[in-house]
Formats: C-alpha cells, sequence, structure tokens
C-alpha cells in the first residue's frame, strides 16, 4: 500500500477557558480561521472534528455538518469523532489517513469542547460516560475515583507519596503560567496541591485538569504540496492508536497503560525513532497520576521512577524530553475533546519556533500523547520539524 | 424547553437496562472461555486471551482481597446523599478484579489487603417516581 507523507500546514487554538459569551461553533471558528488565514490553500476537502459532551452539554449533534457550515465549507465532507477525551488526538488521526489515503488533499481537523454549557452535575457525569457504563458509572464512580483507585494502587505499590505527585502539578503550572492559552497561568507550590480540597481520595482538586472551553484546529496536506503553502510546516512522521479494556479491573497491570504502551511502540516504530530522540512531548495529565503512568509508559523513565526523574529536572527544559512546555492538562487546561489536537498544534508550533515565551530551544522532533477514559484508548502523533 | 434524561426528578435509566445486566451485577456471573478456560467479568463477545465465542456460565467467588480503593467526596448524579461513600476494587479468591462498592465500614477503617464478601444491597434510588437498583456490593469478611 503506498501512502502519502502528510504535513501539518498551519494550526490555530483559542485561550482555554471559561468562554461564557462564544458557543461551540464560534469558538472552533476562532480557531479554525486563524489556522485557514495562516496559508493560502486552494480549497478546503474535508472537515474532521474531535468533539466529547456537545450532545450531552449543548443539545448538539451532527457536529461536522454544523461547523462546515459555519466556516463556508460546504457541500464538503464533515464528521465528527468521539473518543472520549482521546477525541481530538483520534480526529487528527482520521485526517492523517484521509491526506495519507489520497482521498483528501487539504483536511481540516481538531477539536472543540464547550464543557460550561453544562448544567450542575451533568458535565461530571458526561465525562463519567468515558468509563464503563454499566460496570463501573452504575456504581456511583466518576472519571476521577476510577483514577484515583489506579492512585492509591501506585502508591502503595511503589511506595510514593501524595507530595511526588504534588511536584508534578507544580511544574506543570510553572511552565503553564508563560504559555499565553492556558487556562491557569499561574504558578503554585506543594502546599496548594497538599491544602487543596479533597476531591476522591488521593486526588485532590490541585492533581486535576480544570473544566474548560476550547478549539484547536489544525490543517493537513500532502507533505510534497506543503512547501508551496507555508514555510512553518511539520511533518507527521509517526502516528498510532491503541485501545484497552474499558473496565479498568479488568487490566492484568492496573499501573500500565497498555494502549499508551502499544500506540507509542506503532508509531515510534513507523517514524523510527526511540523515545531518546523525543525533544518535547505533550503528554495527558488529566490527573498526576495519568501524567506519571504516561512519562513511564512512554519509554521516559522506569516503572515506579517519576518521581525520582521529576526530582532530577528529567522533564524540564535541558533535561531528558521538555514534557508539557504548554502547562498540559493541569494548567493549560483540558477542554476534553479538544486536548488532543491542543497537543499535536502545541508541538507544531514548538517545532515551527512559533512557542515565544513557552518555547523550548532547539526542538526537532516531538512527540503527542492523547488518552480517552482511564487509558482505554490512547493516541500518538510524532512530529518533525519540515525540510 | 431542555430534556436531560437525568432532572431532579431522576429516571436516569430504563428499566430493561436495569434488570438486562442482573445475572452480572445481583449474581456475579461471569463467561468462562470454553477455548482457553480465562475468566471474563463483564462477559465479552469474543475470547481477548484466545479468540474463542464459546463461554460457559461461571459464579465468581463471593470472597476476595481489597486491591486499592478511594472515597469518594464529589459525588456523581443520584448519589449526592451517600457522600462519603467507597468504591475499590476487589480480587476475588479465583484472581478476578472487579469494581464495586463497599459498604458496613466507615471509610477511615477500609485498608489495602484487607478482605472483603459479598453482600446485597441498595445501589441507590432513581427519583421520587423510578425504580431502586439493587447490586452486590463489599463489606469486610464477618
Amino acid at each position: 500500500m503506498i501512502m502519502r507523507k502528510v504535513a501539518v500546514l498551519s494550526t490555530g487554538l483559542t485561550k482555554v477557558d471559561k468562554h461564557w459569551r462564544k458557543s461551540l461553533r464560534e469558538l472552533y471558528g476562532e480557531a479554525a480561521k486563524a489556522a485557514i488565514n495562516q496559508t493560502k490553500v486552494p480549497q478546503l476537502d474535508a472537515l474532521i472534528i474531535g468533539n466529547m459532551c456537545a450532545s450531552d452539554l449543548s443539545d448538539q449533534n451532527n457536529i461536522g455538518a454544523l461547523l462546515a457550515d459555519y466556516l463556508g465549507m460546504t457541500p464538503s465532507m464533515a464528521y465528527r469523532i468521539e473518543a472520549a477525551c482521546g477525541s481530538g488526538g483520534a480526529a487528527v488521526l482520521g485526517a492523517y489517513t484521509a491526506v495519507a489515503s489520497g482521498m483528501y488533499d487539504f483536511v481540516m481537523t481538531g477539536g472543540v469542547e464547550k464543557l460550561t454549557d453544562g448544567v450542575g452535575g451533568n458535565t461530571t457525569y458526561s465525562l463519567g460516560k468515558a468509563a464503563d457504563a454499566e460496570f463501573e458509572l452504575f456504581y456511583g464512580s466518576s472519571f476521577v475515583s476510577l483514577n484515583a483507585m489506579i492512585m492509591n494502587h501506585y502508591m502503595h505499590v511503589y511506595h510514593t507519596s501524595r507530595e511526588d505527585f504534588a511536584d508534578l502539578a507544580v511544574l506543570m503550572h510553572k511552565n503553564g503560567a508563560r504559555n499565553p492559552y492556558a487556562q491557569l497561568p499561574f504558578p503554585i507550590t506543594r502546599d496548594t496541591v497538599m491544602n487543596s480540597d479533597m476531591i476522591s481520595d488521593p486526588i485532590s482538586l490541585y492533581d486535576c485538569a480544570p473544566v474548560g472551553d476550547g478549539a484547536a484546529a489544525l490543517l493537513l496536506c500532502p507533505l510534497e504540496d506543503a512547501p508551496k503553502y507555508s514555510d512553518t510546516f511539520v511533518e507527521i512522521v509517526g502516528i498510532a492508536g491503541a485501545t484497552d479494556t474499558i473496565n479498568i479491573s479488568s487490566r492484568t497491570d492496573l499501573l500500565t497503560l497498555n494502549s499508551t504502551v502499544v500506540a507509542a511502540d506503532r508509531a515510534y516504530k513507523m517514524a523510527k525513532l526511540t523515545p531518546k530522540d523525543i525533544d518535547v512531548a505533550e503528554i495527558h495529565d488529566t490527573f498526576t497520576i495519568t501524567g506519571a503512568l504516561s512519562v513511564e509508559d512512554l519509554g521516559f523513565c522506569e516503572k515506579g521512577k517519576f518521581h525520582k526523574m521529576l526530582a532530577n529536572g528529567a522533564f524540564e527544559a535541558g533535561g531528558i524530553v521538555a514534557i508539557n512546555p504548554s502547562g498540559g492538562l493541569k494548567s493549560r487546561g483540558h477542554p476534553v475533546g479538544a486536548t488532543g489536537a491542543y497537543q499535536v498544534a502545541e508541538i507544531a508550533m514548538q517545532l515551527c519556533n512559533k512557542a515565544d515565551k513557552w518555547q523550548v530551544p532547539d526542538a526537532e522532533v516531538g512527540l503527542a500523547q492523547n488518552i480517552g477514559g482511564s487509558g482505554s484508548c490512547t493516541y500518538i502523533t510524532i512530529l518533525r520539524r519540515g525540510r | 424547553m431542555h430534556i436531560y434524561n437525568n432532572t431532579k426528578e431522576g429516571k436516569m435509566m430504563s428499566v430493561p437496562r436495569y434488570w438486562r445486566e442482573m445475572p452480572e451485577r445481583t449474581r456475579l456471573e461471569a463467561a468462562k472461555c470454553n477455548g482457553c478456560g480465562i475468566i471474563l467479568f463483564p462477559p465479552r463477545g469474543k475470547c481477548m486471551n484466545c479468540g474463542s465465542e464459546s463461554f460457559v456460565q461461571y459464579a465468581l467467588p463471593r470472597r476476595g482481597k481489597l486491591i486499592t480503593f478511594t472515597i469518594v467526596r464529589s459525588p456523581t448524579k443520584g448519589f449526592e446523599k451517600q457522600v462519603p461513600y467507597v468504591l475499590g476494587m476487589v480480587e476475588l479468591e479465583d484472581g478476578t478484579k472487579i469494581t464495586v462498592p463497599l459498604t458496613d465500614v466507615f471509610p477511615e477503617d477500609v485498608s489495602i489487603g484487607m478482605n472483603v464478601e459479598a453482600v446485597f444491597r441498595k445501589v441507590f434510588e432513581d427519583g421520587e417516581s423510578g425504580i431502586i437498583e439493587y447490586a452486590i456490593k463489599f463489606r469486610p469478611t464477618l
């Protein structure tokens, strides 16, 4: 099978925030126009959009057509992809295959989420639907409580403390404080985390990503055409998705995100790279425990050792790999179905030297890891600066 | 008018959706693979280990050890009155792991490694006029 090489031609982001005055379509419209207006492509052939909660919180389905209409893209093909918090990364994978296969040339993708349209407990309930509705949600579990069980198990097995995890949140806020698109752009201390309200032991409020709205847009095209339309493009050199059991109790090892291990392995092989080659990574730290498991399962450190590496500065610029210069889900924010698209766009910005105050020096290869549910799916995208 | 399926009045679940899962949730029924012998809970359409589609009904053991747990302080809809409540993951005597609520125990007395046993309990009431839903929970072994 002959597949075409694919480039990310341009990107657009909104700040992650509580955007009370903007609707779902306006948010994505803002990000999409920013991406489209950076370049002059002859046409937009398709729109593949990631979103998780619009049918629950905004009473809106059929988001592909909605956004194609809002952006004046009709009659181009459009649809939405839903893979819980992994929707954005899944949409990028969908757009990649659409271009690589030769079926479409210029594809708009990305993600949009409008969590603040939820009333009362509807937002928490909608997010919980990423888990197994009949055998997890039924018993009153939420997205937080399932991850809390994983974190409690990690602390028991590897003899780590809440403080060890708090330090990851501290680094994320230090990074995010420089990012103009971040929802919580301020530094915190270990005490901020330790003294914050307990949500589901041992996860406290500052172990969690905040609830917010946002949209990220990417314009993909064949690599060979990219230089005609932009001098700052990046190549998608590796991309893969994988799944794991939806019910966390069915996993052989509760402390391994097998979907991440498998997707990363496939993406590294496709890119002919290893974890050592990655200069910058945007990882999926929904909770501090998710961030810890992610750096381990992506191959950046041994199992059970994330806190030691963290203390040594391994995850900062100049270390082994710069983790989440954007501030990650913890500080940049987590507009769930858009998060994976933010991550890929942020890596593209880093590689094009467009990240301003949060720029990692000399980054040439970057990785984005986007998880859905409590690790039941993962989408990995590896990018290299265009040459 | 906004019509949510989970308003203050309840109605989070249709009656058939409740009784459909009763074998698993109230009798701890799992599926044993006729191909390789592994236990699947909840049951699957094909075995994740050997690909077989042939299963036999299997009753899970009703005792086990608590592997991990959490004390939920920020509840999901319908569980507001039960806060704080404990959710746990239990490894049963045959090695099968299940996610279940713990009951008949103060949250501060729960610990990893504790021996637990199955007991039939109410899970929640589906609003003022909805059904009352029951399932197996686990309590410290008597």
